[in-house]
């Protein structure tokens, strides 16, 4: 399949890449949800900005009570990175469950959360551990990045330069995948913290959301048994040829409690 | 239309390229190595595997500018001095293949595996081969091969 006709520049700095992301150009990092959406026709860019050999968005950082990760580091050196897996080992799991090996050496926090498809990874991370989006701009807490399927808070040439992840005193991921694709048909990324419990969803919904009743049960009592009885409703989320919206209600209530069974 | 220079199995080699030419059809079409197969085309089945700077791709995914500079290795630069590599041989030897499509992005997607990995369990090959389908015999006779080539590639 061939994409329609586009410009490609590698961007040799970030002045370059924001003097060029004009109209109808994007950005293009791993490419690995960009490129098959071109292939299909469902995307065709006037330009494609190439980002992703910019050093400055290449980096993981321990900082105060979080850890700071470039927009343009892959799936595959978050999971591998010494810092991310003494810091937040449930992040480093979650890049290392992405797609599969070959997708995760490209593909890019900053590209996954810039596209925020309904069933991806990292958005139900961000929500769960108050991550900090920090763009060339401004910095957006995830609570408000995220409107719902294929959109953000970012404006049309703003540029994602890092993620700044609260550390929990523990989380864990726990996802049900499609065996085909490999994305999330139910993925629910619970986090432990000082200030109480969060749990948020991706892949049953349009979008990733917290659950908020989940959320004040594990404060009572932090332990699988106090979901028992917790409804997810239904009418939140999506019904397809993958999964009706019942059986992801159930995935979402499983994945919940597995994800706290492995906190403890 | 753009120049771009690689080094693909450690020759230097050129091409001009749309900008929208996708590495795996550069590959088979201008420089003639048609290894590297494209079997769905939609980043799914692992068949056009390569190895872009050390580390396995999808070439259906991947624009040839995008790799510009870069040093790129296929099916075709696993053997050496016309002997197959370890991990070759043992494709052969458990019938880790049947009509062989999709062996070129098993063989470049296992390297990497061992490569990380020397010792991997069954369900660590398993896991690891994730990113490529075999739609003939399944997958037990391509552990089989995985895992015998670790063994006899660990020092």
């Amino acid at each position: 399949m061939i994409p329609h006709g586009f410009r490609y520049t590698r961007a040799a700095s970030l002045a370059q890449a924001k003097s060029l992301l004009k109209g109808e150009a994007r950005l293009l990092a791993g490419g690995q949800s960009l490129i098959p959406a071109m292939k299909t026709r469902l995307a065709a860019p006037s330009d494609l900005i190439d980002i992703s050999r910019l050093s400055e968005l290449s980096f993981v950082r321990a900082e105060k009570d979080a850890l700071a990760i470039g927009a343009g580091v892959t799936h595959h050196a978050v999971s591998v990175h010494p810092d991310a897996i003494r810091l937040l080992p449930a992040l480093a799991l979650l890049a290392g469950e992405i797609g599969d090996p070959a997708v995760r050496y490209r593909g890019t926090l900053g590209g996954s959360l810039a596209n925020n498809d309904p069933a991806a990874d990292y958005p139900a991370a961000a929500l769960a551990l108050n991550a900090i989006i920090r763009t060339d701009r401004r910095e957006i807490a995830a609570a408000e990045f995220f409107l719902g399927m294929f959109t953000t808070a970012l404006e049309e040439d703003e540029i994602i330069l890092s993620v700044r992840f609260s550390l929990p005193q523990k989380a864990s991921y726990a996802k049900f995948r499609n065996p085909a694709s490999r994305y999330a048909l139910a993925g629910v990324f619970v986090a432990r913290t000082a200030k109480g419990a969060r749990v948020a969803v991706t892949g049953a919904g349009p979008g990733a959301f917290r659950l908020p009743e989940m959320e004040q049960a594990l404060e009572k009592r932090f332990h699988p048994s106090a979901l028992e009885g917790i409804a997810v409703d239904e009418s939140l989320l999506q019904s397809d040829l993958h999964a009706s919206a019942e059986y992801r209600a159930q995935l979402v209530k499983v994945m919940a409690r597995r994800a706290v069974e492995a906190c403890l | 239309m753009k120049n771009i220079a690689l080094t693909v199995n450690g020759e230097k080699r050129q091409a001009k390229v749309e900008d929208r030419a996708l590495l795996a059809l550069v590959l088979r079409e201008q420089l003639g190595l048609n290894g590297t197969h494209i079997g769905c085309d939609t980043s799914q089945c692992g068949a056009c595997i390569v190895h872009l700077d050390g580390v396995p791709v999808k070439s259906c995914t991947l624009f040839a500018v995008q790799a510009e500079g870069a040093t790129i290795t296929t099916i075709e630069g696993v053997a050496q001095d016309g002997a197959l590599h370890p991990l070759q041989e043992e494709f052969r030897e458990h019938h880790g293949l049947q009509c062989g499509f999709c062996t070129p992005g098993m063989v470049m997607t296992a390297l990497d595996l061992l490569k990380r990995n020397p010792a991997p369990s069954r369900a660590e090959i398993r896991k690891g081969l994730e990113g490529n389908f075999c739609r003939c015999t399944g997958y037990h006779n391509i552990v089989d091969a995985i895992a015998a080539a670790a063994k006899r590639m660990r020092p």
